[in-house]
């Protein structure tokens, strides 16, 4: 948890605990376009920022509120922006830029129906594009995703910090139902210490030093390659520290699930009502979608007979599992598309099915 | 000996990529001059477009970033919106703003950024080899527009100071050339208000250089400064579109 919390439980919609604990964790510049479901995080913004001294900027599209976010990076402020899934597609040229030129952002999306259009309605449809890099080139992002909204006030604030150490842009990756379900969340202590990280590459006029240079351009001979190198070992630290995830019963499980966000917790209850019929069914919960879990997964091939994956999309996360384990254990699937939320009564079926 | 001509501190003492009789180093040399006479050097933050200018930062002795294809406006805004103290201008070319950067270019004008751009107009597209610009001129032939450029299929040479100055975020708006060296002493003036403005305050300033490409006119340098006087400044007129009292 980032620190003692002001012991006051309050109640807010998922877009407004993200965008407060964003400024609670040192963001000073938004800039985002309307689309549903994600609109109450803007509004906030508005009204927020300039209580605070920060900027708001509503963008004339996703293109420009990614590129201004760029911008205000580059200048050392703490920079954020928040969509949803046909918005996140725009703003993949800017993430491409803003790992190419590693920079630090943090990125929302409160996924809805895809493709195209798609609907209104909460999905997790994005993950490919989350996780396998969205835009060209060879670059990840780091993905965080919430389940709960207490979660989501850690990982907003958790998502800044990587975001400044690692210099990359970091996706928080929610879903309509996540942003606009209100629960009961006590926020950390806005006196607390900030963690802020020395930028020492920053532009902000070359004063008593040498001009600094922003790009991704790499034209010399085996520049790119030398630089996309280093990415990936940066990649590999990540991979090393900061994977995340909640394992429930781990020990006993025959049948694993995994799913993360809110199709996890829809499993949770359907994992507690197995259990009480006695089945020895148990969850995996990435919390960083990327890096994911992969050894926690390995590890448990010893002990399950079979995994389970639960999401909102056609199957997704589902590959990652299956490269996870190597082929072990069978992988199952269950899951629903184009806004349709996955049942606890259909999970419970899933289950006994395999577990026959 | 007093020394009266040297090069711009806020210049690199480095040999430039553009072709023979290419305006953009004219164009970099005006920026680095102005910035050195007003004393910004240290504060400003250039943007560098995609396009022929993309190395500018490889030229520039001051802080600079590259932007995404038409972006350099948003990026801007980023940048002087959490820094207004810092110095902010853009250098685009005319696919950069006029085609791919519409929506960048005029809705950053229109929120009346008070930023600095230097658009370079030399009406083709030359880093990618020789296509249609939007500002390519009716009848010019490019390597899109083998015929020339056609109305009926290309649709009309767009003119962004005329454009612009239609918006009420506009402070300043002026066309200038740096075909021959009256235009361009009157280019760095421009240049030079345009900075000014931004030091002082004012608002959204746009300098518009119509430039020379000799490479892809398919012209000498020397023709192709002839080109600008006979055949380009008739299409795009040399003015002050706008300043507002």
């Amino acid at each position: 948890m980032p620190g003692p919390t002001t012991g006051k439980k309050v109640l807010m919609c998922g877009n407004e605990v993200i965008a407060k604990s964003a400024i609670l964790a040192g963001c000073r510049f938004y800039a985002g376009y309307p689309i549903t479901p994600q609109n109450e995080l803007p509004a906030y913004m508005s009204r927020r920022m300039p209580e605070i001294g920060g900027v708001f900027i509503q963008a004339e599209s996703e293109l420009s509120a990614i590129n201004m976010v760029f911008g205000a990076s580059l200048r050392g402020v703490r920079a954020m922006t928040s969509s949803s899934s046909p918005g996140i597609s725009l703003k993949q040229e800017g993430i491409s830029y803003l790992a190419g030129c590693e920079l630090p952002a943090v990125i929302v999306n409160m996924m809805r129906g895809g493709p195209g259009l798609g609907n209104i309605a909460p999905s997790q449809a994005d993950y490919f594009q989350a996780v396998k890099g969205g835009g060209h080139g060879d670059y990840r992002t780091i993905v965080l995703a919430p389940a709960y909204l207490q979660e989501a006030i850690e990982l907003t604030m958790l998502s800044f910090e990587l975001a400044d150490n690692y210099r990359m842009p970091v996706i928080l990756l929610g879903d309509g139902i996540l942003g606009q379900m209100m629960e009961p969340v006590e926020f950390p202590h806005p006196n607390r210490p900030s963690n802020n990280t020395k930028k020492d590459w920053i532009l902000d006029g070359c004063k008593d030093r040498a001009p600094r240079i922003i790009r991704s351009l790499l034209l010399g001979e085996g520049e790119l390659e030398e630089f996309n190198n280093k990415l990936q070992q940066k990649y590999l630290l990540i991979k090393s520290r900061e994977t995340r995830c909640e394992i429930l019963y781990g020990e006993d499980s025959r049948v694993m699930l995994v799913s993360y966000g809110t199709s996890a917790r829809i499993c949770k209850g359907a994992i507690e009502k197995l259990r009480q019929r006695g089945m020895k069914v148990g969850l995996v919960r990435p919390i960083t979608l990327w890096p994911f879990p992969e050894k926690e997964l390995l590890g448990l091939t010893k002990d399950v007979d079979s995994f389970l994956v639960v999401e909102m999309s056609c199957g997704q996360m589902i590959e990652d599992v299956k490269l996870s384990i190597e082929c072990r254990k069978p992988v199952h699937f269950y899951g629903r598309s184009g806004g349709g939320v996955v049942l606890e009564s259909e999970i419970m079926r899933a289950v006994e099915d395999i577990y026959a | 000996m007093r020394k009266i001509f040297s090069r711009p501190e806020s210049m690199k003492d480095v040999p430039t990529h553009y072709c023979a009789g290419c305006g953009h180093g004219i164009v970099h040399r005006l920026i680095c001059e102005v910035i050195d006479e007003l004393g910004i050097r240290e504060k400003t933050i250039g943007i560098a477009p995609v396009g022929c200018a993309v190395l500018a930062y490889d030229y520039w002795n001051f802080d600079v970033t590259e932007a995404a294809h038409g972006r350099v406006p948003a990026v801007a805004t980023g940048i002087k919106r959490v820094a207004p103290e810092n110095i902010v201008f853009g250098y685009q070319g005319d696919g950069d703003l006029a085609a791919i950067g519409t929506a960048e270019i005029i809705h950053a004008a229109n929120r009346g950024e008070n930023i600095t751009i230097i658009f370079v107009n030399n009406s083709v597209y030359g880093m990618t080899g020789g296509q249609m610009a939007p500002t390519t001129i009716l009848k010019q032939k490019t390597a899109t527009t083998p015929n020339g450029r056609d109305k009926t299929m290309h649709g009309f040479p767009l003119k962004v100071c005329e454009l612009l100055s239609s918006i009420e975020g506009v402070y300043y708006a002026e066309r200038v050339s740096v075909h021959s060296p009256k235009n361009v002493l009157k280019a760095r003036q421009a240049i030079k208000r345009g900075f000014q403005n931004q030091i002082d305050g004012l608002g959204f300033s746009i300098v518009e250089v119509l430039s020379q490409c000799p490479t892809y006119l398919g012209l000498s340098p020397v023709e192709a400064v002839r080109w600008i006087e006979d055949a380009m400044i008739t299409q795009y007129p040399l003015k002050v579109f706008k300043e507002k009292k």
